[in-house]
């Protein structure tokens, strides 16, 4: 009568099974989904059906789903850096936020005259959306290097803190009349949509995917070679894997924890800043529907490969778009938990195995690696 | 500023903080982390105020506000203690769930009335000057249980035999399970324990504190507090209620900041403009990080710190599960 | 079987027990007679351990049967074996450092139920010591201990819960060679009151001179059981645990020392707890040395490779080829041809999810051919890792391997390998064999021989005299962070350098 044993896994695991395991959880939290819809009283298959006809049926959902995927993939970059590093980055919001209010100040000070030309403009946001983020996130790190500070907490603060900085602005020295955000910014602050082709190609009319996509896909890239090729990723993995041998190794622990740390907030802080520039055109309160938390799942699900980032974000963004229609609101919320939960539960099977198992074998099964 | 006043109110607010963080040092004491506290308390806000609204009793609301706290920290510790997923990330899933599930099943709560958890004076000790009004006078129930919750549960944890075995299992978990002590076992208990007084605190908002559902707002961060609190207080309970109510008053205290024309002599800035309000709200979020640099460095001075097993998952030898 | 049941403590008859991938006994028979002490010995990684965990309980044998006093017995628990009178005292010690002694004694115990009165339970545990001849103060708290003490708390634990059967795992592993006389004594004195006693053990000489019986284990398997140690040489044990002719002595040749590499002058350092772990330390070592470091773990020999190496701070001068080294970082050491084999294998020298060749470039991916300016060369770093893997013989499906599926000696080997190959001026070797089966064991040492021989100075770390007498040209002996003193190997004398353990100058002895 064969018995089920559960095994530590002794060989390495097969290639394939970490991608099918994050598919199978984001399948199983579909389904789950789908089961407490119909509790609820509502029909799965046709919220299905609606599903995909909002995201990927035509090509203008489609350029809406990446639209909500651009911001998506350059926080899931930024969380997928920090977990490498088991930085516990919470405060890719925060740092979004910064990175949105800095690159805004271009335009709200301003920093170069409204007339510049828009590759001027753009780019210098793109530096303060850079430097916004980057000091968010160079607060956390100075402070877990230094004193130990337990960095999920200090990063978790600095979100609120964040929010209400930019609140204070909005609603105080820049409001436009009273309502809660500026101004709308004039076009050579804007980065360049598709739609702006749509009288020369009128298929493009109505599609605001914008020139943010390109920076992610770039930065995806940039993310990708420093973690697999470059120096300073194989410091930030061995931090990661075993500190005290990077330390014996002779790396500088505390002067990487504030560098990752600031890699991180500006790959979140230049998702702010194309949230500005490509979609809103205004500071103003709620700019992120929580995209720095997201983030978090996206990475953890993507098994912080960056080029699985881009795709799972793209799953995301759909679930955004599609989430605009469907209440109650919670329920992106309820989602991205019920992801989450079956990606960690589903990691147990890349650490162990199932093996049945018969009892009074005769003779010796294995052999002893030497 | 009315001292009587700042400290009668952090008294009040803090009971809700401290339940949270004295829920959470007993599961880390265990060995477990849960950071879905802010998910656990939410949770718990919400169905004790919908169970007390449905029910007519909040009484049994606090109760579903406990089962539902407690019942959702068993999630996270099967996830973690038997199948030794990342105790951050669990946590972290856990938030999510817990906020989801309260802002999805709590549609429709904003502005009703259930009945709420009675306050009232401590007749006799309500009139002892000074420490009266601000401990016994006019409080709600729960700030009295969790004034005598305080010292039993620091009792428990440091001079009782299951306090003790909790603190094995939490900084060596190898030396309690040789001796026989039913370390998963154990580790499940607390963590539901943990779960359960986070729900309470939940409801001890919705029901009786600040009453009322307001969505995500009704808890409004205070779960990360709570466990940045957890590390202030060194996983002390005596030390979490210093801190529960000590953050309580100031941020009362702060709060009152913007009430007088003139502060100190000079013309109060808050009076004059509203928006600088904003900075007012961020001291909460400002006292926990600097409540978080005290806790770490007294650990690093005093070589002290978290119990050593904490967030390790505990594997016995090469047995099977 | 067995015709008079009463004289057996403990008979284990067919014992399996499997792991993934490992089979740790195949079919071990083994008795224990009661009042006697039986010696269980065998190389590292020969099943001992595996076999007494599951006569305590922690481990189901996957079949076979145990009986104690003549019942057939089924632990499901270390609690079942507790209550039928078996008590363990594991290698590493299963004691809760922020507790006290009494506390870690009453630990997983029905009394007292609810109250700790902890004064109380105090006498008590300090009557039983003295019973036992172990001293030890039941309210200090068990950090503060040493090792030795700590040792005596594992024991007091067993004999509170009227152990009468007990289970000592290495136990002389953590002692210095008067203190295992001490301990030697005690162990009689329990069996004299009669209690039985099973000491695993890989040390020769020990079981030579204290145990009854052995069983001997050879890659989980008996080859030698109950035999008594009357007519047994030491050799013939030797043979018994590895199966060939062991030849103790590897070939060390004569040669002249070089220049002094290593200076280290008048260090002072502390430990993690904050106490004085280096008091004063000063020696030299020359290029084409060995310098032997020897004394019982803790006396602050890792303190002594950590502020070599710039892991712990330290005052004093520490200088290598005239650079000077204190209190710089890592790196300075590195760069300045300082080579460090570890003490933790696991913890500090390798990456337990990255690859062979991953760890194999720890300390060479800054610099050509495997780094540049900004990137990693792989292909070149894949191809020196699999050079070395051919070169040090190291077994592994192929250097994709994660570091952590290694066996201990493969993992060494890796370990060595890349230290080995930076061409170190200074090589720093903290315990490099222990844990080892005799295979590795010898080829470490070979290779620590052969860079001595190519001019590296090289500063030894060992808790295994012999082999420190085999290897080093001279040996130093530090105890409570100082050196007692220096002497060198050919003269050397065990008993000397035992007092010297203990905490004699060597101006005494003279």
């Amino acid at each position: 009568m064969p018995r089920v044993s559960i095994e530590k896994r002794v060989e390495d695991v097969p290639r394939w099974m970490p991608a099918a395991t994050s598919i199978f959880a984001v399948v199983a939290a579909f389904v789950i989904v789908g089961i407490i819809l119909r509790l609820m009283g509502g029909e799965p298959f046709t919220v299905a059906r609606f599903f995909w006809d909002a995201t990927f049926g035509s090509w203008a959902t489609f350029s809406d789903t990446l639209v909500k995927a651009t911001p998506l993939t350059l926080v899931g970059l930024a969380c997928t850096v920090a977990f490498t590093m088991r930085l516990w980055n919470i405060g890719a919001e925060g740092q979004f936020y910064m990175g949105a209010f800095f690159a805004s100040l271009v335009v709200l000070i301003p920093i170069v005259p409204p007339e510049s030309p828009r590759i001027l403009v753009i780019l210098i946001m793109v530096v303060m959306g850079l430097i916004g983020g980057a000091l968010w996130g160079f607060v956390p790190g100075v402070l877990k290097a230094r004193f130990n500070v337990n960095e999920i907490i200090t990063t978790l603060m600095l979100n609120y803190i964040a929010i209400l900085w930019n609140n204070f602005w909005i609603f105080n020295t820049w409001s436009d009349a009273g309502f809660q955000m500026t101004p709308t910014f004039e076009k050579s602050a804007w980065l360049p949509r598709l739609s702006d082709l749509a009288r020369q190609y009128p298929f493009f009319s109505g599609m605001t995917l914008h020139g943010g996509f390109v920076i992610a896909l770039i930065a995806t890239v940039i993310v990708w070679w420093v973690l697999k090729y470059s120096k300073w990723g194989y410091e930030i993995k061995l931090i990661g894997d075993n500190k005290e041998a990077a330390r014996y190794a002779g790396i500088n622990i505390a002067r990487n924890i504030i560098l990752v740390f600031m890699f991180s907030g500006a790959l979140a802080g230049l998702a702010g800043m194309i949230e500005i520039s490509g979609v809103v055109h205004r500071l103003q309160e709620r700019i992120s529907p929580g995209y720095g938390f997201t983030g978090i799942i996206i990475a953890w699900l993507a098994k912080l490969n960056p080029f699985a980032v881009v795709l799972v974000s793209i799953l995301f963004g759909a679930l955004i778009v599609a989430g605009r229609e469907i209440q109650p609101s919670g329920l992106a919320s309820l989602i991205q938990g019920i992801v989450l939960f079956m990606v960690i539960s589903s990691e147990f099977f890349l650490r162990y195995q199932i093996k049945f198992v018969r009892e009074e074998e005769p003779g010796i099964e294995e052999v002893r690696t030497a | 500023m009315n001292f009587e006043i700042i400290l009668h109110s952090g008294l009040a607010t803090g009971t809700v903080l401290l339940f949270a963080t004295i829920g959470e040092i007993f599961a880390e004491r265990s060995g477990i982390l849960n950071l879905g506290v802010e998910g656990m308390m939410l949770l718990g806000a919400m169905a004790g105020f919908a169970t007390s609204l449905a029910v007519g009793n909040p009484w049994i609301g606090l109760a579903a506000a406990m089962i539902a706290g407690g019942i959702l920290s068993l999630a996270h510790g099967l996830v973690t203690i038997h199948l030794q997923a990342d105790q951050v990330v669990s946590g972290l899933a856990l938030t999510f769930l817990g906020t989801g599930l309260a802002l999805v099943l709590g549609e429709g709560l904003t502005g009703q009335n259930p009945p709420l958890i009675p306050s009232f004076d401590i007749p006799g000790l309500a009139s002892i000057p000074f420490i009266g009004p601000i401990f016994f006078q006019d409080h709600s129930l729960l700030v009295y249980i969790g004034l005598i919750f305080t010292p039993l549960a620091w009792y428990y944890i440091y001079k009782t035999r299951p306090g003790m075995h909790l603190r094995a299992v939490g900084e060596k978990p190898e030396a309690a399970d040789t001796l026989g002590i039913n370390v998963y076992g154990l580790r499940y208990f607390y963590v539901f324990v943990g779960g359960c007084l986070a729900g309470l605190a939940g409801a001890a908002i919705s029901l009786s504190i600040s009453p009322g559902w307001y969505s995500a707002q009704t808890t409004s961060g205070q779960g990360w507090i709570a466990i940045g609190l957890v590390i202030f207080a060194q996983w002390n309970p005596l030390t979490a209620a210093l801190g529960a109510y000590g953050f309580g008053a100031l941020r009362r205290g702060i709060l009152d900041l913007q009430g007088p024309p003139t502060l100190l002599g000079f013309t109060n800035p808050l009076y004059v403009n509203s928006n600088y309000g904003f900075f007012l709200q961020m001291t909460p979020y400002i006292l926990t990080i600097i409540a978080v640099i005290i806790g770490s460095r007294a650990a690093t001075r005093q070589r002290l710190g978290a119990p050593a097993a904490l967030g390790e998952p505990y594997i016995r030898g090469e047995r099977g599960l | 079987m067995n015709n008079n049941p009463e004289l057996y403590a403990v008979e284990m008859e067919n014992i399996v027990v499997r792991f993934p991938g490992v089979l740790a006994n195949d079919h071990v028979n083994l008795t224990l007679k009661k009042g006697e002490i039986h010696a269980l010995l065998g190389e590292n990684g020969a099943g001992k351990s595996t076999l007494m965990n599951t006569l305590a309980g922690l481990y189901r044998p996957t079949s076979g049967t145990i009986k104690v006093f003549g019942q057939r017995v089924d632990f499901g628990s270390p609690g079942n074996a507790i209550e039928k009178g078996i008590g363990m005292v594991h290698q590493h010690f299963m004691l809760v450092p922020t507790q006290t002694v009494t506390e870690n004694i009453l630990l997983g115990l029905k009394e007292p139920r609810f109250f700790m009165n902890l004064t109380k339970y105090d006498q008590e545990i300090l009557e039983l010591a003295e019973q036992y001849g172990l001293r030890v103060d039941p309210a200090a708290k068990i950090w503060q201990l040493s090792v030795g003490e700590q040792q005596r708390v594992e024991i007091l634990k067993t004999l509170y819960r009227g152990a009468n059967i007990l289970i000592l795992d290495e136990p002389t592993a953590v002692l210095a060679p008067q203190e295992i006389d001490e301990f030697m004594k005690n162990m009689r004195l329990m069996v004299d009151s009669g209690k039985s006693i099973i000491f695993i053990s890989h040390k020769l000489h020990e079981v030579n001179e204290v145990a009854d019986r052995v069983t001997v284990l050879r890659k989980g398997v008996v080859t030698a059981e109950g035999v008594s140690m009357e007519g047994l040489s030491k050799r013939d044990l030797a043979e018994l645990m590895v199966g060939r002719t062991v030849v103790f002595a590897v070939k060390k040749k004569p040669q002249q020392p070089g220049e002094v590499v290593l200076s280290v002058k008048d260090v002072f350092a502390e430990n993690n707890k904050g106490v004085t772990a280096l008091k004063g330390v000063s020696l030299d070592v020359r290029s084409g040395e060995i310098l032997g470091m020897a004394g019982v773990s803790g006396n602050g020999q890792s303190e002594l490779a950590e502020v070599i190496t710039g892991l712990r701070e330290c005052s004093g001068s520490i200088s290598v080829n005239g650079q000077e080294m204190a209190n710089k970082p890592p790196i300075t050491a590195i760069k300045s041809g300082v080579s460090h084999v570890p003490e933790d294998r696991t913890h500090v020298g390798s990456a337990p999810t990255m690859s062979i060749t991953e760890n194999t470039i720890m300390k060479c991916y800054r610099i050509p051919p495997v780094g540049s300016r900004l990137s990693i060369d792989f292909d070149s770093a894949e191809k020196l890792a699999i050079e070395l893997k051919d070169e040090y013989d190291i077994l592994a499906p192929s250097v994709k391997t994660e570091a952590r599926k290694l066996s201990g000696g493969n993992l060494q080997k890796v370990i060595l390998a890349r230290e080995i190959s930076s061409d170190p001026q200074l090589m720093i070797a903290v315990q490099p064999t222990r844990g080892l089966d005799v295979g590795a064991i010898e080829s470490i040492q070979s290779l620590l021989l052969e860079q001595r021989e190519q001019g590296t100075a090289i500063l030894l770390v060992s808790e295994e005299l012999e082999e420190l007498m085999a290897l080093s040209d001279r040996i130093a002996v530090i105890y409570e962070g100082e050196i007692m003193g220096i002497v060198n190997a050919d003269e050397a004398d065990v008993d000397e350098i035992g007092l010297m353990m203990t905490g004699a100058h060597a101006e005494d002895l003279v």
